[in-house]
């Protein structure tokens, strides 16, 4: 291969790098109105009355709306394929809010300053409800959050709205009581992972304006620019024609912008107003308003026999979803899809539970997607497990894990896809230096080295459900375009798939221009999540390309006046096989474009996928902790990935270079908190700590490649199963250290500390 | 009040409010590459140079730099384009919104640091934040342009 397997620089690399105006705010018109939100100072309350005449009175204020201005329709904000799983749980604007951040009221005016008085003139009389803050309180609590009676669901998603219940699950195989009264050895623990912020760089953006034809357009730093046209379709009841969505550069969203978030706002004033408006959320307003990781609690028992096979695996689970449903039950199901069919030799296996509303921000899509908590309950259980059995958590895994072309009890038969976990283990074993350092080994000055391992597995797009349009076009000069609705948040996916058209088409990068994400312009995608864009989007551009090539020929051999199996094409040239006759094809082209060939030619193709090939990582951490303090310094993480062919072996390490630090930020530091009172303590890079670069040690990452055959040129997926091994094996190292499991995350400092001393 | 200020090399004056701060004095004057991340001092997206040094714009006040030289990643393309060539080379400006602030304090350090370490490397960069790379393909790249080889 010429140009897949390579490590290109991305095609907009110098571009964004150097300042230049291709992101949403750039692109806004000058004269836009600032849209600013009121938002909910109260966890859970009615609003009684709401004045606005002195705001809308104050001079540059073009209009304020309140619940009473914007259709009453409810829909869901999470970036699904319809007909979404989430439930229809809300409005634009309601007399109800439920949570604090909750939207009030939309201030629009010529300009910031203005706007923020206005919103200090509106007068809001509230109703203080009692709010449900304690997850583990809310089923049947007295506060009932969703009672209204036109909620709606697409599926029976086991809600019970009366107890506060979003969504149960249970996905069983085998009877898992039955089995573990047979098993030698039984470990089990109750794990708490946290609610986690998506903290892009790039904070919620959207800016909308009619066009010339009346039609509502939005640009918008979005994962899903087709389903926030649906959403908004619903929610602003416009026809779906009468809205574009364009996706420009946009700096960041780990799933976060898989969830609409400001779009309903700036699109109801252009719709009132019919005048450009632009919305920027502020950092605290993307902390507090938007969504984050759905908090777990989650109750592992593992049963095994004395040779060391694990025959029972049970996860009970409660999610947090917030005061909103978005994602609730796909999350949740995750949580048990993507970790019980890692440990093949069960008799029997289970995951289930509920999600649960409270009164605080709502959770939503993030990288992992309820994997990561699954992997974090099930790896440290794993652990404990192979202490108990006393043997090397890396050999209990070695003796458990599934293998290419095993199938386990909750796949029903079905064959898991290329797997060379059991080669990522050994090779992080070496990388790691794993059998000259486990578990510990005791410094001077009362500190102590040790190293813990995990491993996980996530899947490649949502099989049966997500699917992708390509289309290739060859243009009049001979260069092509490549249409995808796929939407590149600086991952690199439009290069990558770039990479697999130049392939197929034997072609150079420079001459393929990449265009997403437009509604008006892209074939449909459902966007960029579930590590999805290279797997189901890659396999729809290579068909779409192969398409081409295939009318390339065709049409070659029509001006060579023969049949198409008698030429063949090599990206620049169209030849007669016994070589006596050949068209250039930048001439094709222009005769088919531009002359009287009469054809411009598209290549076409859609694809869904009817699995979701699993990609997987072995994670090693070894970590330094100060007896003293508490302190945890990490000092190196080696990750080795089995994502199937690496297309692009440069984007590919940063992503999981990015991803694990993400996941050492949820091992070690991040955390959303609320007072009693339901408001976020959280709400800044003061409070919320990422990691800065001096927290996150060492990093290194390794590919143990192997072939997917349902995958382009053999790629599986790597965007997401990067951020989930980091918690456990943390973890894991630092009970090695000191003799202390932590089962709740962060692991601070202080945790540690009191930890040791027993406190 | 109005400032007077020079902009990349080029005499400006700015209409500026008491209470603004640089960052949204300098994206109103066109330049996009300052951007607000954080509103707390926290990310390093708004850095630029004042009098070469530099400078977190969220954190000064915009009548503060009255009579002083501004530089941003527009005034030193150049350079910043060389930069990037190598950080691109290691994938690493990712969703690239917060290069430019990165990139200006990755040059300001060659500018101040004779054959740094990667110690003194982290210490430099570590007020500019990114969410995405992880740092470590910054931390090769940064190497590579300086020819660090501890």
């Amino acid at each position: 291969m010429n140009i897949v397997g390579k490590g290109i620089a991305k095609i907009d690399a110098i571009n964004i790098a150097t300042g230049k105006p291709v992101y949403t705010e750039d692109l806004a018109m000058h004269n836009a109105l600032v849209v600013k939100i009121l938002h909910s100072p109260h966890a859970f309350a009615k609003i009684k009355s709401i004045d606005t005449t002195k705001a809308e009175k104050l001079a540059g204020v073009e209009c304020v709306l309140t619940y009473k201005d914007v259709p009453n329709v409810r829909f869901t904000l999470a970036g699904q394929s319809y007909p979404e799983p989430s439930p229809y749980d809300r409005l634009i604007l309601e007399d109800m809010v439920r949570y604090v951040g909750d939207e009030v009221a939309i201030i629009a005016a010529v300009d910031e300053a203005t706007a923020l008085k206005a919103m200090k003139l509106i007068k809001v009389d509230y109703e203080v409800l009692e709010p449900v803050l304690d997850f583990e309180q809310a089923e049947g609590h007295s506060s009932v959050i969703h009672p209204e009676e036109d909620l709606h669901c697409n599926f029976d998603i086991g809600m019970n709205k009366d107890l506060n219940i979003v969504s149960s699950y249970k996905l069983e195989a085998g009877d898992v009581e039955e089995e573990l009264t047979k098993c030698d050895v039984v470990v089990e623990d109750t794990y708490y992972t946290q609610a986690q912020a998506h903290a892009m760089m790039e904070t919620y953006r959207a800016f909308s304006y009619m066009d010339h034809a009346g039609r509502l357009v939005l640009i918008s730093s979005t994962q899903i620019p087709f389903h926030v046209r649906r959403k908004l379709a619903r929610a602003l009841k416009l026809p779906a024609s009468k809205i574009r969505v364009i996706k420009p550069r946009i700096g960041g969203g780990f799933g976060g912008k898989q969830t609409v978030a400001v779009e309903p706002f700036v699109a109801a004033v252009t719709v009132k107003t019919g005048k450009p408006a632009l919305l920027i959320y502020d950092r605290k307003e993307t902390f507090t308003s938007t969504t984050s990781r759905h908090a777990m609690r989650l109750k592992v028992r593992l049963g095994a026999d004395n040779d060391g096979f694990i025959r029972v695996v049970d996860i009970q689970g409660l999610s947090d979803t917030g005061a909103y449903g978005e994602h609730a039950s796909t999350v949740f199901s995750v949580v048990g899809d993507k970790t019980l069919p890692l440990y093949n030799k069960t008799k029997a296996a289970r995951f289930m539970g509920n999600v649960v509303y409270t009164n605080k921000m709502p959770a939503g899509a993030f990288r992992g997607y309820g994997a990561t908590q699954g992997t974090f309950a099930l790896e440290c259980t794993v652990n404990k497990l192979a202490e108990k059995l006393n043997i090397d958590p890396t050999e209990l895994r070695l003796k458990n894990l599934i293998k290419e072309g095993e199938t386990c009890l909750t796949y029903k038969g079905k064959i898991i896809g290329s797997s060379t976990l059991d080669r990522c283990i050994e090779k992080g074993k070496q990388l790691i230096g794993w059998d000259e350092k486990y578990p510990k080994t005791e410094l001077p000055d009362n500190k102590v080295r040790a190293v813990g391992m995990a491993v996980t597995m996530q899947g490649s797009g949502i099989a049966g459900i997500d699917t992708a349009s390509a289309e290739v076009r060859l243009n009049d000069d001979g260069n092509y375009t490549l249409l995808v609705g796929s939407t590149d948040m600086g991952t690199g996916s439009d290069t990558i798939l770039a990479q697999m058209a130049a392939e197929v088409l034997e072609t150079t990068m420079d001459t393929i221009i990449v265009y997403s994400a437009d509604t008006d312009v892209s074939p449909y995608d459902p966007g960029s999540y579930a590590s999805s864009t290279t797997y189901v989007t890659g396999m729809a551009v290579v068909k779409a390309a192969e398409d081409l090539k295939q009318q390339i020929i065709e049409q070659g051999a029509r001006f060579l006046e023969v049949q198409p199996d008698e030429v063949e094409f090599n990206g620049t040239v169209i030849e007669t096989i016994e070589g006596s006759r050949s068209i250039t094809l930048e001439k094709l082209a222009e005769l088919l474009v531009l002359g009287m060939g009469n054809k411009q030619l598209v290549g076409n193709a859609t694809y869904g996928s009817p699995v979701s090939p699993p990609p997987f990582i072995a994670g090693f951490a070894e970590v330094e902790v100060d007896k003293e303090t508490g302190k945890v310094e990490l000092i190196d993480y080696v990750a080795v990935v089995d994502c199937g062919t690496v297309i692009n072996p440069n984007l590919a390490r940063i992503q999981v270079e990015g991803g694990i630090v993400q996941g050492i930020g949820m091992a070690l530091y991040e955390d959303v908190r609320y007072d009693e009172r339901g408001r976020m303590t959280t709400d800044s890079f003061m409070q919320y700590k990422i990691p800065s670069r001096k927290d996150v040690g060492t990093i290194r990452v390794a590919f143990e490649e192997s072939y997917e055959p349902t995958g382009p040129f053999g790629a599986k997926s790597v965007g997401e199963v990067v951020v989930n091994t980091p918690p456990p094996a943390i973890v894991n190292a630092i009970y090695n250290a000191i003799g202390v499991r932590f089962n709740s995350l962060p692991v601070t400092p202080e945790k540690v500390f009191m930890g040791m001393q027993k406190l | 009040m109005q400032i007077e200020v020079t902009i990349n090399g080029k005499k400006a004056s700015l209409q500026v409010a008491n209470d603004e701060v640089l960052v949204d004095s300098l994206r109103k004057h066109g330049l996009s590459s300052v951007r607000r991340g954080c509103d707390t001092t926290c990310c390093g997206l708004c850095s630029v140079w004042i009098d070469g040094k530099p400078t977190l714009s969220c954190a000064v006040l915009a009548f503060r730099v009255n009579g002083k030289d501004i530089t941003t990643i527009e005034g030193v393309q150049t350079e910043a384009e060389e930069f990037a060539q190598v950080l691109a080379a290691e994938g690493a400006e990712q969703c690239g919104f917060c290069s430019p602030g990165f990139i200006m304090t990755v040059l300001a350090m060659k500018r101040e640091l004779q054959n740094p370490n990667e110690e003194e490397i982290i210490h430099y960069l570590t007020g500019n934040l990114c969410r995405c790379t992880g740092y470590m393909g910054q931390m090769r790249a940064v190497k590579k342009y300086l020819g660090v080889t501890a």
